[in-house]
């Protein structure tokens, strides 16, 4: 894992020490909170629903177990004892005071983390695939990649007051396991002629108005990184819209130029970017590298394991992927229970986790975009000890990419833009559903509360959408949608519902799915072949 | 009715304005009728709330009840954490807001 230079040590310190001024002046009275509000949401403080909400960054979604040990410590002594794993691979506190904060992020900073880039018109926290350095299929470990990114992003000055949030995801498979084409910005790595390099989007992202990121560059080489990013944000910081803020994006400046003219634009500035200098050395990058090296594998580690316990077999079967070294697996620990709510983990559970990464996953561990955790590094022969321990836990559900792995944003229970809830609507899809879950195989629901769309609703197979219709909750549903290297935006069925209403229409559009499947469908294949027609006559009769 | 709400600034909990002052429990608050701007603005002034806003409600026999939902989450708490919320005795806490 990477750890922090004294210069990243200095600015993270630093920043605390600036916040806890700014605090203090606030609760003085010396900033009235138009002033405040920006230097909160620049550490990461958002006044919520029912209190402030922290939301810390977890980049690229990796952790140790040091790391989150101080989340669970924080939850327990200024939160109410749990946090909540976001979309962004994020932790959110919901319930921390103003007054507290300060000490808050001091805590962070003794272990290397903090609350920067969670918030604001800059580049915010980089996301990357949670089996990086683990899965079988990638051309290279993204995470040195997307910390360089992180170097080059944090406090830049050019970018800290962008037309908007700007969201970059960093991948090297395949594989899409981090929603890339639907990033502002998505960097595939890829090998040409035996070199690594960049495959480069831009123009994607969710919300309002959602678009998949069109292709811009095949191939960036490492040493032109930085300076072609450059280059496509700041096309985008010169004409992304400033007077609109729902046309301020730079999916908006992409399909409004096209993305050919957007592309002239940034292989022009590009040309002049490149004479500042700014590409740091190869050395940079090795040097970063170096502190991903894979750990230590046992060479002889066993193959063999023991499927006599039925309900270890479904687990093993469901949330445990390849790992690309023998004897080795990758283990996703399912927070989605069965009535649960998705993303939530109590300081005891995240005690717990921090306690298997570093007894069994080389003080390893990530965050998903889905909301799950994940113990990269894990020797076969450990699995049933360590779903033992997850089981005692309430933490061995067996449901990873099922139906009741429900994506849900906090929705109207905490979030004050919000305009209906999302994780009643989760719960009660997963308790009707849980029975038929393995019959129904992949089926990826995913459901925000707002057009916003930090629910990812609209790359669901099954995608909900809540709106408020005169001061009642009700719901659109969207089919066909994905997230993945299959990446597409899902289409709305027709009117919308209560909430009693798209459980219904879910259960149905799932027993289509069943009587329409052919062998190996997945329900979005089995979409994609038939449209939408026969789902419609299911759920609207 | 209206009322005014809004939130505690150093600790952020969500509070009513009772007339005299500033409560946690919506059962305190007070119809403000058209002081409610007013209020807010010498409030806000003097830091004993953040944020302030006025909001339609009903009045009941249980005490006001905010017309739209998001301010019934607000009154109460997360309705998939009853026992979160400031009615944690009352098993049917989570239903009042709907």
């Amino acid at each position: 894992m990477y750890r922090y230079d004294q210069y990243d040590q200095a600015i993270v310190d630093a920043r605390v020490d600036e916040f806890r001024d700014q605090v203090r002046r606030r609760l003085a009275g010396q900033l009235t909170e138009d002033q405040f509000k920006p230097l909160r949401l620049m550490n990461g403080l958002y006044l919520q629903l029912h209190a402030y909400m922290l939301r810390v960054a977890i980049p690229y979604g990796t952790l140790d177990s040091r790391q989150l040990r101080t989340l669970a410590g924080i939850a327990r002594e200024f939160d109410r004892g749990y946090g909540h794993f976001t979309t962004r691979q994020n932790l959110q506190f919901n319930w921390i005071k103003l007054e507290d904060t300060p000490t808050i992020l001091e805590r962070l900073a003794k272990v290397e983390m903090h609350a920067i880039q969670t918030s604001g018109n800059c580049i915010r926290n980089i996301s990357s695939d949670q089996f990086a350095g683990a899965a079988a299929d990638e051309v290279t470990d993204p995470r040195p990649w997307a910390e360089l990114l992180r170097q080059w992003s944090t406090f830049h000055p050019e970018f800290s007051y962008l037309p908007r949030k700007f969201k970059i995801a960093v991948i090297a498979a395949n594989e899409d396991r981090a929603a890339m084409r639907l990033h502002d910005i998505g960097i595939q790595l890829v090998e040409q002629d035996g070199a690594v390099g960049a495959r480069i989007y831009a123009g994607g992202g969710m919300g309002r108005t959602p678009m998949i990121a069109p292709l811009i560059r095949d191939f960036v080489p490492v040493d032109d990184l930085m300076s072609y990013l450059e280059a496509a944000l700041r096309v985008y910081n010169r004409y992304g819209r400033r007077d609109n803020i729902y046309k301020a994006r730079i999916k908006i400046l992409v399909h409004e130029i096209g993305a050919d003219e957007y592309r002239r634009q940034v292989e022009e500035e590009f040309v002049a970017v490149k004479q500042l200098g700014i590409d740091p050395p190869r050395a940079e990058l090795e040097r970063i590298q170096a502190m991903f090296a894979a750990p230590a594998f046992s060479a002889d580690a066993p193959e063999a394991i023991d499927r006599s316990d039925p309900d270890f077999a479904v687990w093993l079967d469901q949330n445990v992927a390849a790992h690309k070294q023998p004897g080795h697996a990758i283990v996703t620990i399912s927070l989605k229970s069965i009535g649960g709510i998705p993303g939530d983990a109590s300081a005891d559970q995240m005690d717990l986790v921090a306690d298997l990464a570093e007894r069994y996953s080389f003080d390893e561990l990530r965050v998903t975009h889905a909301q799950n955790l994940v113990l990269p590094h894990v020797r076969k022969a450990d699995l049933p000890a360590i779903w033992t321990r997850l089981r005692e836990a309430g933490l061995a559900e067996a449901n990873l990419d099922l139906v009741t792995d429900i994506i849900a944003c906090p929705g109207l229970d905490y979030c004050s833009l919000a305009n209906a809830r999302s994780i009643p609507l989760a719960q009660k899809l997963a308790v009707r559903l849980a029975p038929r879950q393995h019959d129904l195989g992949e089926l990826k629901v995913k459901i925000s509360g707002c057009i916003n769309a930090c629910g990812h609703h609209h790359a669901g197979h099954i995608g909900i959408l809540g709106v408020d219709k005169k001061g009642v909750e009700n719901y659109q549903l969207s089919f066909g949608g994905s997230g993945a290297e299959d990446v597409s935006l899902g289409k709305i069925t027709g009117p919308g519902f209560d909430e009693d209403g798209v459980v219904d229409a879910v259960d149905r559009a799932t027993c289509t799915y069943v009587e329409l499947r052919q062998a190996g469908e997945r329900f979005l294949d089995t979409y994609r072949r038939v449209g939408m027609q026969p789902f419609k006559e299911a759920i609207y009769g | 009715m209206k009322l005014l709400t809004g939130n505690d600034l150093a600790s952020g909990d969500v509070t009513w304005w009772t007339g005299s002052g500033w409560s946690r429990h919506i059962e305190e608050a007070v119809d403000v009728g058209a002081e409610g701007e007013a209020i807010a603005r010498a409030e806000e002034g003097a830091r004993r709330v953040n944020v302030p806003y006025v909001i339609d409600a009903t009045a009941t026999a249980d005490g006001p009840r905010p017309a739209h939902i998001k301010d019934r989450i607000r009154a109460l708490g997360p309705t998939v954490r009853p026992d979160l919320t400031l009615k944690p005795a009352d098993p049917q806490a989570g239903h009042w807001v709907i």
